[in-house]
């Protein structure tokens, strides 16, 4: 059976999208300087990260909100915060 | 200090924050119960089976009218390798016996339907409003703030789950290890309500709770589980955070993979996705406990770590229930001694520590520790399933005794003599 790729899942969610208000920020120099095995790119379950011409990149719309990177991240990469109130991932089923 | 001050604002309003705002309303205080969410329910997941025998206690027969799913009378726990998998499959009719042992939610509409409850009882619900800061008179929590909004209470509960960054902001908790947390990740895929029974051998509102070893995590500290819902499947993975950072795999490769699993691929064939999410899992167990209180303040449920997975269980959300009811008998106490001070509000510790909530998680204080033995994942369900194999498998050459067979899988898959014993030891000793 073919699994539906991370994207298509997502596209299945329901989402309260907050235009021009991420609730993630990179802070690329921090990673530079403290992270060598770039975590975010494979603990986040919604591959938020990428990385883009070195740098990573947050596509924020699609986070679940888990927090798993807040943890994995060094302290101050991330400027990880939950998304403004009524915004962000709504589950139906949960 | 401000003449609309309530006595108390719960924040989350999750299991552990609805009951409190619930039992806190009923004793007659004025509670807000405060969700980021637009309404209760909609930022949490769980991965859905809830022992629920101290919520009747609040809410007497509240299956009747709360939308669970299923009530859990199938209880397995499954060993999976790459290819096979072996199943200790406990089934049992007094499950069904009222009241229910466990049942399947779903927590968009359980929470919901809980977070009604208490606004039933009279506290105040206020959805869509994210709390962004702590309000402090020196040491002591007076209110919380949101955006523009001030809200001043005697007490503020922190219920906002695992992240709680209302605990790491008053101090009582430090930022949170990665040896303490576990990443669950999820997928609620619907089919036909006579294929789930069909597939399951379930009559009515019976349901299968399978939790998974082995493969499921390719070997990384964690485990599987599926869950059955009424017209839907709960099937997820819970992954340890230390662990999959120090193999740097993606996990939903991880998760593809195991969707992909023989034995997991004919449970869930013909579903169609539904949902997909994710969840910071607590899994440290005593040892992540922050400090529960300080002065106006008392942090409950996930935000407080109070979880426990043994391998053939998980749970969270009764020990939410546990710790909501300590916690409204201690604030209910300092309301009425007009004392909120941490002396008072350490009322809390000592009524959770008389409850089943710190002596289960005491009983298996060992659990973490002992699940994060690499030969639970990979080794143990690998000779189990040649064991099984063999006592099957009829190739037309003689066969060896049992004890000789399970001598040589135990051989082949390198595990010592030493290794036994000192598992089967500790095993004893953590579960």
């Amino acid at each position: 059976m073919n699994r539906l790729s991370v994207t298509e899942r997502l596209a299945l969610n329901k989402y309260e999208l907050d235009d021009g208000h991420p609730h993630i920020i990179v802070n690329n120099e921090v990673c530079e300087a403290e992270c060598k095995i770039r975590a975010c790119l494979f603990v986040c379950p919604a591959n938020v990260y990428s990385q883009q011409n070195g740098k990573i990149v947050a596509d924020w719309a699609g986070c679940l909100e888990c927090g798993t990177c807040t943890v994995a991240c060094p302290p101050e990469a991330l400027h990880w915060e939950y998304p403004r109130g009524g915004f962000g991932i709504l589950y139906r089923y949960g | 200090m401000s003449d609309d001050k309530l006595d108390v604002i719960v924040v989350g309003a999750g299991v552990a924050g609805c009951t409190v705002a619930l039992l806190l309303a009923q004793q007659g205080l004025e509670v807000a119960l405060i969700e980021r969410g637009p309404f209760p329910g909609s930022k949490n997941l769980s991965g859905g089976v809830l022992y629920g025998q101290v919520l009747h206690q609040i809410i007497p027969n509240f299956w009747e009218k709360a939308p669970v799913e299923r009530v859990i009378t199938n209880q397995a726990v499954t060993f999976l390798t790459e290819t096979d998998s072996v199943s200790l499959d406990f089934k049992t009719p007094s499950f069904l016996q009222k009241p229910y042992n466990a049942v399947s939610v779903l927590r968009s509409k359980f929470d919901r339907w809980l977070g009604e409850q208490a606004e039933k009882a009279g506290a105040i619900l206020i959805p869509g409003i994210k709390v962004e800061r702590l309000i402090r008179e020196e040491n002591r929590i007076i209110g919380i703030a949101a955006g523009q909004e001030e809200m001043f209470a005697d007490v503020v509960i922190a219920a906002d789950g695992a992240n709680s960054f209302l605990a790491q902001e008053a101090g009582l908790r430090q930022r949170i290890p990665e040896e303490h947390v576990a990443v669950g990740i999820k997928e609620v895929i619907a089919l036909p309500q006579e294929v789930i029974e069909n597939r399951f051998r379930l009559e009515g509102n019976e349901g299968s709770a399978f939790n998974i070893v082995g493969s499921a995590t390719q070997g990384i500290a964690g485990g599987g589980f599926l869950y059955t819902n009424q017209e839907s499947i709960s099937i997820g993975l819970v992954i340890q955070l230390a662990d999959l950072v120090q193999r740097q795999k993606k996990v939903s490769e991880i998760f593809d993979q195991f969707l992909n699993h023989p034995w997991i691929a004919s449970l869930i064939k013909g579903g169609k996705v539904v949902e997909y999410g994710a969840h910071l899992v607590p899994e440290a167990g005593l040892k992540m406990i922050p400090r529960l209180f300080m002065d106006g303040m008392v942090v409950i449920g996930d935000a407080a770590g109070l979880t426990i997975n043994n391998g053939f269980w998980v749970r969270g959300m009764d020990l939410a229930i546990g710790s909501a009811i300590a916690a409204a008998e201690a604030v209910v106490k300092a309301h009425q001694n007009r004392d909120f001070s941490a002396e008072s509000l350490a009322l809390y510790r000592q009524k959770l520590e008389e409850s089943f909530v710190m002596a289960d998680l005491r009983t298996y204080a060992h659990a973490p520790h002992f699940m994060q033995n690499a030969r639970l994942y990979k080794r143990y369900p690998q000779v189990v399933s040649e064991v099984f194999r063999q006592i099957y498998q009829q190739d037309a050459s003689p066969h060896q005794p049992l004890r000789q067979i399970v001598r040589e899988a135990v051989r082949r898959n390198n595990l010592s003599l030493l290794d036994l014993v000192k598992d089967f030891w500790n095993g004893g000793r953590a579960l």
